[in-house]
């Protein structure tokens, strides 16, 4: 037992530290990998095979960008994701501005009756499922067409894109709200400055990542949806996703894969740049 | 803002309690001023549109689509009942829609358990990871659930097709001489769903088991437990929110899932998302499709209620 003369120290193998880590649990590391796997091989299929040669989808001949230059190239692409973007400005502009509102009046106002409920509603888009609010978009688009002869034509499709932005704007900006430090506010105010002067000198600055934040949340979600886009959508009024939609029920070509290799692109980059947000945020 | 009163201080309580009125009262008006944007468009646009909803459904289906002004409840008879066609008085159990919900709820139930199944571990070695590692795993987690939808669903299409990755390879191992058929069947549409929900699993599965106290588990091994018996006795009892939380994350949308199963699915093995899609489209029998979108509501407010139970009971908040 005493060892007083110490051998060289004891180095664990790999068998003997998974044993004294009191967390593993055997083949847990393997399944984790696995779901990583599940969740990446098929986008990156997809991906690989927008840079196909070939006309067929999976057989693989040689690296080319033909495909994205014949999307580049068609017209119809061209208008429709002009009107995604038309679309996704405005609902994240509109629902950018509600919700900052909604989460300063749920934070930085005394507590009040009725506060949960304002909660709830602002949640609300989140909870019903799509397919409902859709159908129900469009009964209320038709009802207004019907009855009141009213067609706002594309900002239809806006103001039912704003309806569930708000909500993915408002978790972001309402989470920083909670997090800044109030003092700072109230050390304003203490130096005479009135309610909008510390608000646009103090508060707004301070705001601005969680604010951006949240319009990229947004944004992504407007320019993403095709459930609701599909049933509100009027003739003529073709997102980019939907008109991926049409051509993969008419037949899978290369260039659908272009199309949809494009959109990806835009919801990594704008995801990846809200994750480096956040994460500057905490430091 | 309101706390802070030093000026008050040498006036009188008259003078004081009506400064207090005043700052209450523009406090009041401040906060409605700011909550009227986003209540006004989700209550005109998307809480409104949802009695109108509630209203078609007892109307009767106009001849080309849209509604008939006068009442009836022919959309929920329909969806039990055919009539005779001689004598329309008369009722026949007809079970075909009850199917297709029956069909929903079992694709959704098997892709939940599932993800559950391979969501669960995921989590559980997330959350065991040391911070730095934990945050990009949970980016790697977190980035498909913000990539569209439609091209995950294209992209799953792509490797299960007949002539797709799965089956191409197969063929070329020679383990199977004519593909197998996996495109366009309710297999097709679990998958999918998994794929596109596993996300939703492990984030409130990661989120709960976070939080878990390791002493304990260290206290179980002090008592003689196998790693076995500390998972099953500490690990998931005290999971047990996540566990409610995200196997109601991912059968809800799974549930009312329209593009996965458009995609996905056959003609004949429809959910009750394309159906209810169906009666506002081709189909078109609006009050019927009003009564489904009705019935899918009722059923997951009635999870949602579970969900906000779960959650309410542990004090774990949204965001």
């Amino acid at each position: 037992m005493a060892d007083v003369t110490a051998p060289a120290p004891f180095v664990a193998t790999r068998r003997q530290r998974r044993m004294l880590d009191l967390t593993h649990q055997p083949g847990f590391r393997g399944v984790a990998y696995f779901c990583l796997f599940m969740l990446y091989a098929p986008i990156v299929v997809l991906v690989i095979y927008s840079f196909n040669a070939n006309r067929s989808v999976t057989i693989w001949t040689g690296f080319s960008i033909d495909w994205f230059l014949k999307v580049a190239a068609n017209e119809q692409i061209r208008r429709a994701a002009i009107t995604s973007i038309q679309i996704a400005v405005v609902a994240t502009i509109g629902a950018t501005i509600a919700a900052t509102a909604a989460a300063l009046a749920t934070t930085r106002t005394s507590p009040y009756r009725g506060m949960g409920a304002a909660y709830v509603i602002i949640n609300l888009p989140l909870m019903v499922p799509e397919i409902v609010t859709a159908v129900a978009t469009l009964s209320f688009f038709a009802m207004g067409r019907t009855l009141l002869g009213i067609d706002l034509g594309l900002a239809n499709l806006m103001l039912a894109h704003m309806v569930f932005c708000i909500p993915f704007a408002f978790l972001p900006i309402r989470a920083r709200l909670e997090d800044m430090d109030k003092t700072l506010e109230q050390a304003a105010a203490d130096l005479y400055a009135s309610p909008w002067h510390s608000f646009r000198r103090v508060t707004l600055p301070l705001l601005t990542p969680g604010i951006i934040a949240g319009a990229m949340l947004a944004f992504i979600t407007s320019i993403d949806d095709v459930t609701i886009t599909t049933l509100v959508a009027g003739p003529g009024q073709t997102t980019l996703p939907i008109y991926i939609f049409g051509q993969i029920r008419r037949g899978i070509t290369p260039e659908t894969n272009a199309a949809s290799t494009i959109m990806l692109a835009v919801s990594v980059l704008l995801v990846s740049l809200f994750f480096f947000l956040a994460q500057r945020r905490k430091k | 803002m309101t706390s802070i009163d030093a000026t008050a201080a040498p006036t009188t309580s008259e003078t004081l309690a009506r400064t207090r009125e005043q700052v209450r009262r523009r406090d009041a008006l401040k906060r409605t001023g700011l909550l009227t944007p986003a209540l006004l468009i989700i209550i005109v646009f998307g809480i409104f549109p949802l009695f109108i909803v509630l209203f078609y459904s007892f109307l009767e289906a106009g001849a080309y689509g849209g509604v008939e002004w006068k009442f009836s409840t022919e959309a929920y008879v329909t969806f039990l009942f055919n009539r005779d066609l001689f004598d329309p008085s008369i009722l026949n159990f007809n079970p075909s829609y009850l199917q297709i919900f029956a069909r929903s709820f079992i694709v959704a139930g098997v892709a939940t358990f599932v993800c559950l199944l391979v969501g669960f571990p995921a989590a559980y070695f997330m959350a065991t990871r040391p911070p730095k590692t934990r945050n990009l795993w949970l980016f790697l987690v977190t980035l498909p659930f913000w990539t569209n939808l439609l091209v995950r669903s294209f992209a799953m299409m792509l490797i299960i097709r007949d002539q797709g990755l799965i089956n191409g390879f197969l063929m070329w191992t020679g383990i199977i001489q004519q593909p197998i058929v996996m495109l366009y069947t309710p297999f097709a549409v679990a998958l999918g769903l998994l794929y596109a929900f596993l996300p939703f699993m492990v984030l409130p599965l990661y989120a709960s088991l976070e939080k878990i106290d390791f002493r304990l588990v260290e206290a179980g091994f002090d008592l003689y437990a196998t790693r076995s018996q500390v998972l099953r006795r500490i690990i998931i009892p005290l999971s047990k929110p996540g566990i409610i939380a995200g196997c109601i994350l991912v059968f809800i949308p799974g549930l009312g899932a329209y593009i996965t199963p458009a995609l996905l699915g056959g003609g004949r093995d429809l959910m009750i998302g394309n159906l209810i899609a169906q009666q506002f489209g081709g189909s078109r029998n609006w009050p019927f499709g009003s009564a489904m979108a009705l019935i899918l509501m009722a059923v997951v407010l009635v999870f949602l209620m579970i969900y906000a139970s779960v959650t309410g009971r542990q004090k774990v908040g949204h965001g």
